[in-house]
């Protein structure tokens, strides 16, 4: 009972931490939301059983990614630009597509059910194998490194590409912007020297 | 009421999904919109972890002895281990695809000055516009 407390709290904090992200146009302060997001997100993990996920998720998400994006915005701009336009459409959409999902959901078997098909196919195998098979005492380890070790091989194959990807995009960022300077400088002096001249 | 409250947390969960997609959708700053993919992958990611949990459950790691030594305890219940196992996958996989999302948004502000959709679309269809007064000049007012 206090599980399930502690859990429609978390959620509540969650979905506040969300409408807020939607009203607020300080770009600054949707970043600090997104990072109390990731962090509320990863205390829900803790409750679920999900250690791993839960530092992965406090790691990751509540600590690189809010430094990635404050460092976009300090590239870009600090505020959003509001325009009060369509909302109407957005908002018919997200409704109709969360009323299906709730549709769908009402075929599922009830949360915590250790009954549910996605608790009795493949996971008993690992709990009573692994310790056999890999000895360590985390089974998410043993999955993660050994059974699915190819899906770890493949998500750095998807790290890799990104960093390439992110490289080729910013490669000359800075260059690019000194030479621009420069030309503006440079056009500065030159005006400057014909309004001298003008003068004279 | 059990109905209910075994299906809270997915209706929780849906209620954020479609949150962040209404970010997505709705707003025109780049920035904003990557934090609304942000909260639809991390709802996504609880719908997971939700499917996963076992009641009565705990974290899916073996007690071990002083010695180092696995202890089977057959009485322990343990959630299921393999969401946690895609989940961690998913955001690692998750980080990638922001942290590119966000260098284009760094080179289109270079290119642009702005990070609003509808300026960015404003500026193309004026070069379009352009573009095409300067080619139907070319070719005697016909393109």
């Amino acid at each position: 009972m206090i599980e399930t407390l502690i859990n429609i709290a978390l959620f509540a904090m969650l979905i506040t931490t969300a409408f807020a992200i939607v009203r607020m146009d300080h770009l600054f302060g949707v970043v600090m939301l997104s990072g109390v997001f990731s962090l509320l997100s990863a205390m829900l993990f803790v409750t679920l059983d999900a250690v791993d996920v839960a530092f992965t998720e406090a790691a990751v998400g509540a600590g690189i990614s809010t430094v990635l994006m404050l460092g976009t915005i300090a590239l870009t701009a600090r505020r959003e630009k509001r325009v009060n336009n369509r909302t109407f459409v957005p908002m018919l959409v997200c409704v109709v597509t969360g009323a299906v999902l709730i549709y769908g959901t009402l075929d599922m078997p009830n949360f915590g059910d250790p009954n549910a098909p996605a608790q009795i196919h493949v996971a008993p195998a690992y709990l009573n194998d692994s310790i056999e098979e890999i000895d360590v005492p985390n089974v998410v380890t043993s999955i993660l490194a050994s059974y699915r070790g190819y899906d770890t091989m493949g998500e750095t194959a998807v790290v890799f590409t990104a960093g390439i990807g992110v490289m080729l995009i910013l490669s000359g960022l800075r260059h690019r912007r000194h030479s621009l300077r420069q030309r503006l400088r440079l056009e500065s002096r030159r005006r400057r020297k014909l309004a001298k001249r003008g003068q004279t | 009421m059990e109905f209910i409250l075994g299906h809270l947390n997915y209706w929780f969960v849906i209620v954020l999904m479609m949150t962040g997609l209404y970010i997505v959708i709705s707003r025109g700053n780049l920035v904003k919109k990557i934090v609304g993919l942000n909260v639809f992958q991390v709802s996504v990611f609880m719908l997971y972890i939700s499917i996963g949990k076992v009641t009565g459950g705990t974290a899916p790691i073996f007690p071990t002895d002083l010695q180092g030594k696995i202890q089977i305890d057959p009485t322990i219940v343990y959630s299921n281990p393999l969401p946690h196992v895609l989940i961690l996958t998913a955001i690692v996989v998750g980080i990638a695809t922001t942290s590119l999302g966000l260098a284009l948004i760094v080179r289109i502000r270079e290119e642009y000055n702005t990070i609003e959709e509808q300026d960015i679309l404003d500026q193309d269809a004026a070069t379009a516009h352009a573009e095409n007064l300067a080619h139907g000049d070319a070719m005697g007012g016909r393109a």
